[in-house]
């Protein structure tokens, strides 16, 4: 006669938590960051169509790490929801933080509840308008927010690269030297990465409405020689 | 609630039957019990049986609108008022709207319904591009300006709300301008040259019909846009001519490959001082002038460039 073991729920948890460390841990890190015009976001992504970074909204862009089929699951579910919010009441009724809870609730629900944890770390941006903060949500795959100053690193080696960025960010940075900071940071001191292996968008200030805008190609490759 | 389910399902935890493939932001919004085009229908038809057709209120219309090929793209122009009845309703309103970069969208009809459906319009090309990563094609946006001019049949059927817009922008694919109209049914019909709608849309065709050629340059465009609001103006009392005194103008757009711009105020302004500046002369010269000098002919000003 067979008897299920008694697992004890702290076990379960922490079996989940490393299933879900170790699947994130697989891919290349992003990072984001705070400069003079807004937030850049830049992630090491060999691929040129299958985005980690996009637009969620006007001031919003979601970014992801992990299994790039679940991080794509929510950036399509973030899309929804704002744009029904900001059909519902107004444009600037849209903000990161209520995505970033709605976010953190539904990670935190699969994280408790499914057989399988979420493989993905996600970071909801927002740029600041008319004296507005500039906002930096990360997620982990257990619905955990933090808000984060300044810059924020998602991903597998996270820590030696907040370790870089910690030591080379400053306040009003332009955008060619915030992007080879970010370079710089996200490669380490043993090796450089190309323009194409690298993955780039702002939500600038400059931008108008849709503050969102990708940089690649020539402008791209310009900028990192600056 | 699995992870493809929408953020904002009515009932959380409820199994997400959303299909992840869905980008269709109409569509979404039926899903989450919210069908922006359900209840006109149904109101109508309560209305109906509480009033009679006789007592229903006036709605608030938009007018004259037009849009017109050029070499790089397309004019559209539309006048400023909304009548309810024989009653001014609005002076400023606003008939032209980007649909996105490329594409913009004029109404003409029930303002409300109009408005609304310009909205969503804007809305679902944005969720696309969003969702996709890419812009619909331009004939995909044609066509998904029909569906929503077709879900509007009941309230145009019903309560008289009928939406005419004219779409118009640059094809990206095919690199020319592209003009397409709707009758309130959601049939689809592209223009080759120029359109107009709306109460003074009649007289606002004649006048870029007469004055339309294949090569028309930007100045000309708008020039020719901005004589036939003039006449649609001259003619229908229900389209708004420029008001100089309050400063309200008809506005206008360009769409090229370079995107949605509208045509500054000032300019409009000038171009109209300087219309009625011609007809003045035109029309002076005829009424005042000595039986011995020749008459000029009355019916219209001397077309072509800003320049005449």
């Amino acid at each position: 006669m067979s008897m299920p073991f008694y697992v004890s729920p702290e076990q379960v948890m922490n079996d989940k938590a490393q299933y879900a460390r170790k699947g994130i841990a697989r891919g290349r890190s992003l990072c984001g960051m705070v400069y003079a015009e807004g937030i850049l976001l830049a992630a090491e992504n060999p691929s040129e169509v299958l985005h980690k970074i996009s637009e969620i909204y006007d001031r919003i862009a979601f970014a992801g790490v992990g299994k790039y089929s679940e991080f794509d699951a929510l950036r399509r579910a973030g899309v929804q929801f704002a744009d029904v919010r900001g059909y519902q009441y107004s444009r600037e009724d849209v903000d990161a933080r209520s995505l970033a809870n709605a976010y953190a609730q539904m990670m935190a629900h699969t994280f408790t509840n499914e057989m399988k944890p979420l493989e993905v770390e996600i970071l909801v941006a927002e740029v600041g308008f008319d004296g507005g903060e500039d906002q930096l949500f990360r997620i982990t795959f257990d619905g955990v927010v933090l808000d984060e100053d300044h810059f924020c690193v998602l991903g597998g080696e996270s820590e030696p690269i907040a370790e870089r960025l910690k030591a080379s960010w400053s306040d009003n940075l332009s955008l060619g030297d915030a992007l080879r900071t970010a370079r710089a940071a996200l490669a380490g001191p043993d090796r450089t990465i190309d323009a194409p292996a690298l993955e780039v968008a702002v939500l600038s200030r400059s931008n108008g409405r849709r503050a969102f805008r990708r940089i690649d190609g020539e402008p791209l490759a310009q900028l990192l020689a600056g | 609630m699995n992870p493809t389910g929408p953020l904002n399902t009515p009932r959380p935890g409820s199994p997400a039957s959303l299909d992840p493939r869905r980008t269709d932001f109409v569509g979404l919004l039926r899903h989450l019990g919210q069908d922006p085009f359900a209840s006109t229908g149904a109101l109508a038809a309560d209305h109906r049986a509480l009033l009679g057709d006789h007592r229903l209120p006036e709605v608030t219309h938009g007018t004259t609108i037009c849009a017109l090929r050029y070499a790089d793209g397309v004019v559209m122009a539309g006048d400023r008022r909304a009548t309810a009845g024989n009653i001014i309703a609005h002076r400023t309103m606003e008939k032209i709207y980007p649909a996105d970069r490329h594409s913009g969208v004029a109404i003409a009809g029930a303002a409300g319904a109009a408005m609304e459906m310009v909205k969503l319009f804007q809305l679902q090309l944005e969720h696309y591009e969003k969702l996709e990563g890419v812009a619909l094609s331009f004939e995909g946006k044609a066509n998904t300006l029909a569906q929503m001019v077709r879900s509007n049949l009941p309230a145009a059927m019903q309560m008289g709300m009928v939406v005419v817009p004219l779409f118009a922008g640059y094809d990206l694919r095919r690199r020319r301008g592209r003009i397409f109209t709707y009758d309130f049914t959601g049939g689809r019909y592209e223009e080759t040259d120029y359109q107009a709608e709306g109460s003074g849309g009649r007289d606002a065709r004649t006048t870029i019909k007469l004055g339309w050629h294949d090569e028309l340059t930007r100045e000309d465009a708008i020039e020719l846009g901005i004589q036939a609001l003039y006449e649609a103006a001259d003619e229908d009392s229900a389209t708004g001519g420029p008001d100089p005194i309050r400063g309200i103008y008809p506005l206008m757009a360009t769409i090229t490959a370079d995107g949605f711009v509208e045509v500054a105020e000032a300019d409009i302004a000038e171009r109209f001082g300087a219309l009625i500046e011609r007809k003045r002369r035109v029309i002076g010269s005829a009424e005042h002038a000595a039986p011995a000098t020749p008459v000029t002919p009355k019916t219209r000003a001397p077309k072509g460039g800003a320049s005449s």
